[in-house]
């Protein structure tokens, strides 16, 4: 069964490539610490997932990358290209010439419905490429203005037209301290819209990641690409075959926990191994019943209180919301996404 | 990728943007090795085949063939603007963009609103929308001026109001020179006074900077570059008050040094739409994080570093003195405190190859000694761009929203009252058809609740952080 990965604005687009370089290292490694067959059933499993096959050989990645603005999109397809290894497909992108400004009001009302019909084409064309869909992948930021307003946009979408098929949404975190000022008030709008329509959250936290390379990667100078690459290492090993159904969705803090030591990269998971690691925790509901499976879960609630109670403090000043009204998303939307999350807090608080 | 168009009002608007576009052809050059037209270089400049005439010669992609400033150019004396032209930059300028008049404005804010402004409307017009016309897609208008004198004061603060009348979706951003205390023109309180209202109810985003600050900041790079202290030279393209190398051999006056520091600030801010990088920052985004509330959007801009030393590896630590100098006054373009004042948001933006760790490191670092208003105490907007100004391996143009501007409008103010109360000068004013003291009342008025909202700013300065009660909800 495939996956469609949707890459949804930098960060999404960025991360994607990542992710898809390391699944294309991963199933074309020699040493899978296995026997051959067990490797060659693995690497047709993966392909097959993630990738679908071109008359030269050069495996296309079953991805449909948006931006509204080109720089990322043009960069990013090119990496792909330039490796010889694996690429996107030639019109399997949509990109607009103004970006959204971290603007979610901007993403969601504006450009969302603006370009619906563009971008749900191109996701329609990828999927009929498929054999059988296992479901969707959308990668997005929070904090900005494409990903996560065109993101929650798409995702809404999605369910309408696939009803059907699995959506998870990988969701950045912000760091704490500031990379977008306006991020609060963005992360609140797109996690209360998602929760109406995603199927799993699957959420990474920049100061979290930032940690791991720092502390147990011992790396000085940390770009984003390093971020990038621990985030795509980590995800891999979620999504690569294990032996059951397809399709483990998650909602988890941290998958590292469930890992082995990042730095063997030529390994994988054995899929004996993975098998055992996620037996207890897969889940094939919607986010609700998870959350209470999953006991993990009360670990994000504090980053997401924080979050809530930030918004909110900037929220009774009333700064910047003539950003916002500007494009349509009123107070009351800010209010409904306020009682929403409460309520998500809440309900982990009692658990 | 977006388009932007400058529009220079004035003398001293088209002195700095023809520092401006001189800095901004040597930087494409340096980054733009095979002479290709691209996006970036697109951003600022056309690519026009000057053998076809009329105006069908726009190329829109490959090799450069002639090089066209996105800019249109005003000014009601032709002195300025015919030395332009008959200068080195003169085939950078559509000679179709000009807006020229002989007798100037003499220093008289309404000559330049009232008379030239109803007088050269049309015109103006005209101009603009054909250089929006040319436009794949224009995303913003940066209007550069002083505020003490006539035409870049009156004339250029009307256009304000036509553009956003015209192109409403399109960003004004708009750079003002104020006048220092000092400032020779007897009735630039006034012009400036009246400029205010015009850039408080219809600019989206200013940069206000004073003459004495660039003066300050090159005296301080003449005593480091003449001192001989150093071990190490200074490198001397890096200068960022330095025109020398593709087109002006020399300067001649101390304002060409002092207009390259505002030119290096109009490429920086726009770097990172322009040019790639981990994580970017278009031009929407700068309002979006900057201006929390429609009126205040009055930025201080301090850019780091003035020079650079020929030593090329740099160690952290000199990194982490490009952060610490950002902060530090010598560097602002505006004399002011911010560092005792509140910050309402602050930006970073950072050329050249410098991470995200390091961007934290200093953020973590600096974070203490700097207050930010209580609903907005992480107040950071960032911005990495891959791609070093010429003459560099780094730099970085802080952008804060402080509240450390309302001294130098209360100062202004001050300086207005003076003359007010006197009506010093004002019959050359009242003169002009259109204008009433009304016009002079509204204008202190505007700026007097301009300076109230950051008094009511800074009030909270010295409180605890509101403990505001969240939502209680059912579960």
């Amino acid at each position: 069964m495939s996956i469609v990965t949707v890459q949804l604005g930098q960060c999404g687009n960025q991360i994607g490539f990542e992710v898809f370089d390391t699944l294309f290292s991963d199933s074309h490694s020699s040493q899978g610490l296995c026997s051959k067959r067990e490797n060659e059933a693995y690497q047709a499993s993966c392909k097959e997932r993630f990738f679908s096959e071109e008359e030269n050989g050069v495996p296309i990645a079953r991805a449909v990358l948006v931006d509204m603005e080109p720089k990322v999109i043009n960069q990013t397809l090119s990496k792909a290209a330039q490796s010889g290894r694996w690429k996107y497909g030639q019109h399997a992108y949509f990109c607009q010439k103004q970006g959204s400004g971290n603007n979610w009001a901007y993403g969601y009302s504006v450009h969302g419905p603006r370009h619906e019909e563009s971008i749900m084409n191109i996701i329609q064309k990828e999927v009929e490429k498929c054999d059988s869909l296992s479901g969707f992948f959308i990668i997005m930021s929070m904090a900005g203005g494409t990903g996560s307003g065109i993101g929650a946009f798409v995702t809404q979408n999605l369910q309408d037209q696939y009803a059907h098929s699995l959506k998870m949404n990988q969701i950045i975190w912000p760091y704490g301290t500031g990379e977008v000022i306006v991020q609060n008030y963005n992360s609140i709008l797109t996690l209360s819209h998602l929760y109406r329509s995603s199927d799993a959250l699957l959420v990474h936290e920049n100061d979290a990641v930032h940690k791991i390379c720092a502390k147990l990667m011992n790396i000085k100078q940390i770009s984003f690409s390093d971020i990038n690459q621990v985030l795509a290492h980590q995800l891999g090993s979620v999504f690569q075959p294990v032996y059951s159904a397809e399709g483990l969705f998650h909602y988890r803090r941290n998958p590292l926990e469930g890992f082995k030591d990042p730095a063997l990269y030529t390994s994988w998971l054995q899929p004996v191994d993975a098998f055992n690691v996620w037996k207890t925790q897969r889940a094939f509901s919607k986010y609700e019943k998870s959350a209470s499976l999953v006991s993990n879960s009360q670990f994000l609630v504090k980053p997401l209180n924080m979050i809530v109670g930030k918004a909110w403090n900037m929220f009774a000043s009333k700064a910047y919301l003539h950003q916002y009204t500007k494009f349509g998303i009123e107070e009351e939307d800010f209010l409904d996404s306020f009682t929403l999350l409460e309520q998500v807090v809440a309900s982990y608080y009692n658990l | 990728m977006t388009q932007s168009v400058v529009v220079q009002v004035g003398q001293c608007g088209n002195q700095i943007g023809c520092c401006f576009w001189d800095l901004a052809l040597r930087e494409h050059a340096a980054v733009n090795q095979k002479g290709i037209y691209d996006e970036a270089i697109s951003s600022f400049f056309r690519n026009v085949d000057t053998r076809v005439t009329g105006d069908g010669g726009t190329i829109s992609k490959g090799k450069i063939c002639s090089l066209k400033a996105r800019a249109v150019l005003i000014d009601m004396e032709e002195g300025v603007v015919n030395e332009i032209l008959q200068g080195p930059l003169r085939d950078v300028f559509d000679s179709k963009q000009l807006i020229t008049d002989i007798s100037g404005s003499g220093n008289n804010w309404a000559v330049g609103h009232k008379v030239f402004g109803s007088l050269y409307q049309e015109q103006t017009l005209e101009k603009l929308r054909k250089s929006a016309e040319h436009c794949d897609c224009l995303q913003c208008f940066f209007i550069i001026h002083s505020m003490g004198g006539g035409t870049g004061s009156g004339l250029g603060t009307f256009l304000l109001k036509v553009l956003e009348d015209e192109f409403p979706e399109v960003y004004r951003f708009v750079t003002s020179i104020y006048p220092s205390s000092e400032d020779d023109v007897i009735t630039s309180p006034y012009n400036s006074i009246l400029a205010m209202k015009e850039l408080n109810e219809h600019a989206d985003c200013v940069l206000p900077i004073d003459n004495q600050s660039l003066f300050d900041i090159i005296s301080k790079i003449d005593f480091v570059v003449n001192s001989g202290k150093l071990d190490t030279t200074v490198k001397p393209k890096s200068l960022v008050t330095s025109s020398a190398g593709a087109l002006k051999k020399q300067q001649k006056k101390p304002f060409d040094a002092m207009n390259n520091i505002v030119a290096n600030l109009l490429l920086n801010l726009t770097s990172s739409a322009r040019f790639e990088g981990s994580l970017n920052m278009d031009l929407n985004e700068i309002s979006m994080n900057l201006v929390p509330f429609p009126q205040l959007h009055y930025l201080v801009s301090s850019l780091t570093p003035l020079y650079t030393l020929a030593d090329v590896n740099i160690p952290p630590r000199r990194l982490d003195q490009m952060f610490s100098d950002a902060f530090s006054k010598d560097h602002q373009l505006i004399r002011a405190d911010p560092k005792h004042s509140l910050y309402l948001a602050c930006a970073l933006m950072v050329r050249g190859n410098v991470q995200i760790s390091d961007l934290r490191r200093n953020i973590e670092r600096l974070k203490p000694s700097l207050q930010f208003v209580s609903w907005n105490q992480e107040g950071w907007k960032t911005s990495l761009c891959s791609v070093p100004p010429v003459g560099h391996s780094h730099s970085l143009l802080a952008l804060a929203n402080n509240t450390c501007v309302k001294p130098t409008f209360m100062e202004l103010r001050e300086r207005f009252m003076r003359l007010y109360k006197k009506k010093a000068h004002l019959h050359h004013y009242l003169q002009v058809e259109g204008m009433e003291e009304s016009c002079f009342t509204e204008a202190v008025s505007s700026l007097s609740a301009l300076i109230q909202e950051y008094n009511q700013l800074d009030a909270t300065k010295s409180m605890p952080v509101p403990d505001i009660p969240r939502l209680s909800v059912a579960v």
